[in-house]
């Protein structure tokens, strides 16, 4: 079976973290974000993954060729000339996906979730039409495009734009699988999935909806890339609690790398990741963050919902909050206080940011 | 023989310095570890003949300040005593309505400072000026250099390049006239009376004229009469007679208006310590805390003893009686009054943490210095507005007697008044 992952360009929104490493390769709860969607989906059984990207990147190509090996299946990357939006990349990688007739997933890159391939699979296969799409529920539609279906059958009776009275509380949850034929739907331009290809099938009754259990989130922006890992920690609490640190000093879901060094009268948690090789002085205090490989995090520092880049580090007696972020390299010198600042690679830090703020 | 005399005000006065002067008379606000007005105790009780500080003020005798007198008293071996005017009667109303007091035992001379300066009291320089232009003049005027800007803000002098004589003065000009500004610390002879008595009967004579006014107003213009202020109705008219001479000094100078200023002086101070009180200085040694700078530490206040190197104080801080530091505490630029608990890790920069208050563990509580332009050497503290442009200028965060922070927030730029359990962060607020 194949995959074909929507990754496309250079995950602008995750900035400054993705000047430095593309985004597949971000890590999420210490996984590359790619991997979380790759490993579960060779797991259900897919031994060919196609990587849809609108800009090369040699450390991507290696490390794909790495997991091949340490997977056992096939990585290509379908590359795009000029973006084809999310319709596109399918006609483009028509040749790889059609050599057989299963169907095949398509995936945004940003999402995370207990992915469910093998129960889309399966409801797939029961209603055997052309295309099922995962919806997920929301507390507020009226953000986002919502999907009406047939609650018993699935089948989607159309899409609805940010709703102003209550239609529906699901929404796209951007994992999708479909029959091969489906692509004949399609040509090789930019086009939208969600907005030209998905309301003529559902017209055509070609579309069906399958809810998503537990949790989803969209991890493409800092802020609900934390959010993203709070509810990714509840739920390795759930499924592999020995995954996670206890004791004094962790409070709630806490995933340390094995290599990380922790020193005395810390306390960390609830929602703390931290990354290989990452050192947490004497006296920290952190919770809601994660902090990337090979960062430092010096004494009696207090961090609240933050992303420090890879091997950053934080001077004595910061405080960092609100989402900000630390590209890759940083230096915040001592005492400094950072509100919602966005720091750039490869900065040196020497004054307080007390309003949020993009360091050039 | 000589005296000196020490202005303190009251409490109606000094309001730029609240919430700090609601719990002790401002002249007792610790500056660099003791009382502002210990500054210039010591200073005096060093010059040659002094034989008694009279302090002059309208506070209500009270506990805080006979303790303080009685004490100083003993300290430093001179006669210290407080006259209590009956009305806020300005710089030259106290001290004329005292005179016989101030004049008592015949004192060649005497000094006269307001107790809200902060200075290096260069009496001994100011006597021997004195000394050198003979004794026909009644007056010398400590001063200092200013930028062109600020001068306006305080009383300016022109001088005679020459002879140093005071050719004019003017209190808070609208437009400049000079940048050699009034210290607020003089040299009088017994001869100024006569001078400032010619104001009183002038002023008497004003308020005398036949008015049908009922008796309450009657008394208005009595008390009015009384009223004096050297700068705009002595020295201005002194200026230019041979009667007024300014000697400029090079050491550092500073009103201390605002609470930010105290934090300013204490830096001066501490950096006098240097020279004057080495022995107030913490210096870094094997088993003690880690001191970066200047630091006072009161003898009774308690570092957390399982973890006092991981304490880092300074520069400019002064910790009073009995408070207690526990580990991972940073403390620079900042005044941390008596019986204060910071609390672990907690980091307290650019504040003033009233007595009795407790900072959670890794809470900050942080200001911003109002500090003069260090780029330039005449630069004075600015402490003329609270607001500006409709919102709280960014000033250091004072927190007022007995004030709980709880672990984890910040209070930024803030004032917190006394008794206020705070449960969140605050910025760039007065919280009542």
């Amino acid at each position: 079976m194949k995959a074909l992952i929507l990754v496309g360009g250079y995950g602008t929104r995750l900035r400054p973290l993705t000047l430095t490493v593309p985004k597949p390769l971000v890590e999420f709860c210490n996984k590359p974000i790619l991997l979380h969607q790759v490993e579960n989906l060779a797991k259900a059984g897919v031994d060919h993954v196609i990587l849809a990207v609108s800009y090369m990147s040699e450390v991507l190509e290696r490390e794909m060729r790495l997991q091949e090996q340490r997977l056992g299946i096939r990585i290509s990357l379908s590359h795009e000339q000029e973006p084809l939006g999310t319709a596109g990349p399918l006609a483009l990688a028509r040749e790889l996906l059609t050599d057989n007739d299963e169907p095949f997933f398509v995936l945004n890159s940003d999402v995370i979730c207990d992915f469910p391939f093998e129960d889309m699979l399966k409801f797939h296969t029961h209603h055997g039409k052309e295309g099922s799409i995962v919806v997920t529920k929301v507390e507020e539609p009226s953000k986002y495009g919502v999907v009406v279906y047939e609650g018993e059958t699935g089948r989607i009776h159309r899409f609805v734009e940010k709703p102003q009275v209550f239609v529906s509380n699901k929404i796209n949850a951007g994992m999708y699988i479909f029959s091969p034929s489906m692509l004949n739907r399609i040509q090789l331009r930019p086009t939208s999935i969600e907005k030209e290809i998905f309301p003529i099938m559902a017209k055509e009754g070609h579309l069906y909806a399958m809810e998503l259990q537990g949790f989803w989130m969209d991890i493409g922006q800092p802020k609900d890339f934390l959010t993203g890992m709070s509810m990714y920690l509840q739920s390795v609490r759930v499924q592999n609690p020995e995954k996670l640190c206890t004791g004094p000093g962790f409070l709630g879901n806490v995933l340390v790398d094995p290599t990380a060094v922790i020193g005395e009268n810390c306390t960390i948690g609830p929602n703390v990741t931290l990354g290989a090789g990452v050192v947490l002085e004497d006296g920290v205090r952190i919770k809601r963050c994660t902090v990337l490989k090979g960062a430092r995090i010096r004494s009696h520092s207090w961090l609240e919902s933050c992303i420090v880049g890879w091997s950053s580090s934080v001077g004595q007696w910061v405080r960092m909050e609100n989402v900000t972020v630390l590209g890759e390299d940083v230096i915040v010198n001592d005492e400094l206080y950072l509100n919602g600042a966005n720091v750039l690679p490869h900065k040196s830090i020497s004054e307080s940011v007390p309003e949020p703020r993009i360091i050039m | 023989m000589l005296k000196a005399v020490i202005l303190i005000g009251g409490p109606q006065k000094g309001t730029r310095f609240r919430p700090l002067s609601f719990e002790v008379p401002k002249p007792l606000f610790p500056v660099a570890g003791v009382p502002m007005l210990q500054h210039h105790i010591e200073a005096c009780a060093k010059v040659p003949g002094m034989k008694e500080i009279i302090l002059i003020g309208f506070y209500q005798p009270n506990d805080a300040l006979s303790r303080y007198l009685s004490s100083a008293q003993q300290e430093f071996k001179i006669l210290v005593r407080y006259l209590q005017e009956f009305a806020p009667l300005g710089t030259g109303g106290g001290l004329y309505h005292f005179r016989d007091q101030i004049l008592s035992g015949g004192p060649s001379a005497f000094f006269l400072m307001n107790a809200d300066v902060c200075s290096e009291f260069p009496l001994l320089e100011m006597l021997r000026f004195h000394r050198d232009h003979g004794d026909v003049h009644c007056a010398v005027v400590l001063a200092t250099t200013a930028n062109r800007k600020q001068s306006l803000n305080y009383g300016c002098i022109v001088e005679s390049q020459k002879t140093h004589e005071v050719l004019h003065f003017v209190e808070k000009p609208a437009t400049f006239v000079s940048d050699i500004i009034n210290c607020g610390i003089y040299l009088f002879t017994p001869e100024i009376f006569t001078h400032i008595g010619m104001v009183f009967q002038r002023n008497q004579e004003e308020k005398q004229l036949p008015l049908p006014t009922p008796r309450e107003d009657q008394l208005w213009s009595r008390q009015r009469a009384e009223v004096i202020h050297l700068e705009q109705d002595v020295f201005t008219s002194l200026a230019g007679q041979q009667q007024l001479y300014v000697y400029k000094t090079q050491g550092f100078w500073s009103q201390i208006k605002s609470a930010g200023s105290a934090i300013y002086a204490s830096r001066l101070y501490l950096n006098q310590y240097l020279q004057t009180h080495p022995e107030r200085l913490v210096s870094s040694q094997e088993g003690g805390c880690t001191v970066n700078g200047n630091v006072f530490i009161h003898p009774t206040a308690l570092i957390d003893p399982t973890a006092v190197v991981s304490v880092l104080l300074g520069p400019n801080v002064s910790i009073g009686k009995g408070v207690c530091i526990g580990a991972g505490v940073r403390v620079r630029e900042s005044i941390i009054l008596h019986g204060a608990s910071l609390q672990d890790h907690c980091c307290v920069l650019n504040s003033i943490v009233g007595w009795d208050s407790t900072i959670g563990k890794w809470a900050r509580v942080e200001g911003t210095p109002s500090d003069p332009n260090p780029n330039d050497p005449f630069a004075k503290i600015n402490s003329e507005t609270l607001f500006r442009d409709g919102g709280l200028t960014p000033s250091i965060t004072i927190l007022g007697c007995n004030v709980n922070i709880p672990s984890e927030v910040i209070i930024r730029n803030s004032i917190v008044l006394p008794h206020k359990d705070l449960s969140r962060s605050f910025k760039n607020q007065i919280i009542l």
